[in-house]
């Protein structure tokens, strides 16, 4: 990839609207880059097999910590709502529809953005501002293969998988809670907390976590493959990288939950 | 001082640049540049910080673009080569950075394997450990290999960087600023041994640089670039040799006289 060469300042629009399209330009301009390198070899699976250590193992403790204590207190913050109607029966698939279908992809991606989004913004900018990246592309090494396509499978592999972690520690955390006041049973737990989920909902989950993975990976590494300014610019990378993973994130829940929800009430 | 190689025209052109134009929004670095570097010939271009010097060399290794001219390495135009092409041209060219740029989260061994891994496929392990120690031999660290770059001197890094250049046995190093930030005895020896390198390994080199130690030490021929275009070149005395002040006020102030 060639240094960004800079050309005078002229606006087309006025200098925030013009930042604005540039970036989205450069962004697409960046992910086509990817699919058109990502299936080409030579394949880095080496280094993929190391990305994914750092984006999955490293991040489990946080994961089961976090997800733990929300499947819990979510659980417990529920009972009063359903004991005035004299339904704690059914907390068990409340905790499911809201574990499985939102809380667990949504709290897996928000940790991975502020850990990993920012870890991959901050590594690769300073790799930029050092040099790094032009040492590898004068050593004849294609750096967006070995830094960005290995980092963005990593991350599009791993997040579902934390996510369906995410989701059993969700649920442990909260059969823990049930049972301690309810002496409900496992295996009745288990059944009631999927009695209302089908394929469908499961396959949301999924394909929005591998979504989720896929945006904190190119976020990442574009912030951190574009970072200008030295040590500050590295600073920015790493904040920008989690502002504007988190917002996608979002804007992507919101817009396949408003896709998906049709299909599971037909 | 070594002896002065710049009338020896004969000689195979392995760096050819003609008319070479760059700017950075209004401001005009490189103002139409002729520039030709021979086979085993070492080249010092002096200037000025923000005169262009790691521009000129950024642009030969094809890493920033000319706004116009005609750069052509070991035959072939850099800026109109295909991808393959400019990558099988960069296994014959060693770039060392003027910040070293070691990957930080690699061992010495694993910076001086990675290029070697990544381009000869076919090499095996028992010819990479002998590579890696032929290379940290010539430059002379080689107790370093398991160390991290963050715990070498900075003076070892560049020796490194050198080091990582070499591994892949290039016919053409440039090298940008390779004594800045550096102690004078350390300068001292990082130019014994760019001389050292282009004696072992037959190589034609850039260096860059405002050191004028550096450019005395290692330079067969001296290029002053000022505003954008050489206004000096020949061997070191030649090169100062003038009454144009731009030129004497670099020498004065590096207080070598």
């Amino acid at each position: 990839m060639d240094t960004i060469s800079h050309q005078p300042e002229k606006h087309v629009i006025s200098k925030g609207i013009d930042q604005f399209f540039t970036g989205v330009y450069d962004i697409s301009k960046f992910v086509l880059q990817f699919f058109k390198e990502a299936f080409i070899p030579p394949y880095e699976f080496p280094e993929v097999i190391k990305q994914c250590y750092q984006v999955g193992y490293k991040s489990l403790s946080l994961i089961t910590l976090t997800a733990f204590i929300t499947g819990m207190v979510f659980t417990d913050h529920s009972r009063p709502a359903l004991a005035d109607f004299g339904a704690t029966s059914w907390l068990p698939s409340l905790t499911g529809i809201a574990i499985v279908k939102a809380l667990a992809p949504l709290i897996t991606s928000l940790i991975c953005a502020g850990k990993i989004g920012s870890h991959i913004g901050a590594e690769l900018g300073s790799m930029k501002v050092t040099d790094q990246i032009d040492a590898m592309e004068v050593s004849a090494v294609n750096p967006f293969k070995f830094l960005v396509v290995t980092r963005v499978w990593a991350t599009t592999l791993m997040v579902p998988l934390l996510t369906i972690y995410s989701a059993f520690v969700g649920l442990m955390g909260s059969f823990i809670d049930i049972h301690a006041k309810d002496q409900t049973g496992l295996t009745l737990f288990i059944h009631d907390a999927f009695f209302k989920i089908g394929y469908a909902e499961l396959a949301s989950t999924l394909i929005r976590s591998v979504l989720f993975g896929f945006t904190i990976g190119i976020v990442g590494c574009y912030k951190g493959f574009t970072t200008t300014q030295g040590t500050e610019g590295v600073g920015k990378a790493a904040n920008l990288s989690v502002v504007i993973i988190m917002f996608l994130i979002f804007i992507e829940e919101m817009t396949i939950v408003k896709l998906f929800n049709p299909l599971y009430m037909q | 001082m070594k002896h002065s190689q710049s009338h020896k025209t004969q000689r195979e052109v392995v760096i050819s640049i003609k008319g070479l134009y760059k700017s950075f929004e209004d401001n005009e670095v490189l103002k139409g540049i002729d520039f030709q570097l021979h086979k085993g010939e070492n080249v010092v271009v002096l200037g000025r910080s923000g005169s262009g010097k790691s521009v000129l060399i950024k642009i030969i290794v094809g890493l920033m673009r000319p706004d116009r001219g005609e750069i052509e390495v070991l035959g072939l135009n850099v800026h109109e080569a295909a991808k393959k092409e400019l990558r099988e041209l960069r296994l014959k060219m060693g770039f060392l950075f003027q910040q070293s740029a070691l990957y930080d989260s690699m061992t010495v061994k694993e910076n001086l394997e990675f290029p070697l891994r990544r381009n000869k496929g076919h090499v095996s392990q028992p010819e990479i450990d002998e590579a890696v120690r032929e290379v940290l031999d010539a430059v002379g660290l080689t107790d370093t290999a398991d160390q991290l770059p963050s715990e070498l001197s900075g003076g070892q890094q560049k020796r490194i960087a050198i080091a990582r250049t070499l591994i892949m046995k290039p016919e053409i190093v440039l090298y940008d600023e390779p004594t800045a930030g550096l102690d004078p005895l350390t300068s001292y020896e990082i130019n014994d041994l760019i001389n050292e390198v282009q004696k072992r390994y037959k190589t034609s080199s850039v260096i860059i640089t405002h050191d004028l130690v550096c450019a005395k030490k290692t330079g067969d021929r001296v290029m002053m670039l000022i505003d954008g275009k050489f206004v000096r070149q020949g061997d070191f005395e030649e090169v100062f040799d003038t009454d144009d002040e731009r030129v004497k006020g670099f020498y004065d102030y590096n207080f070598i006289q």
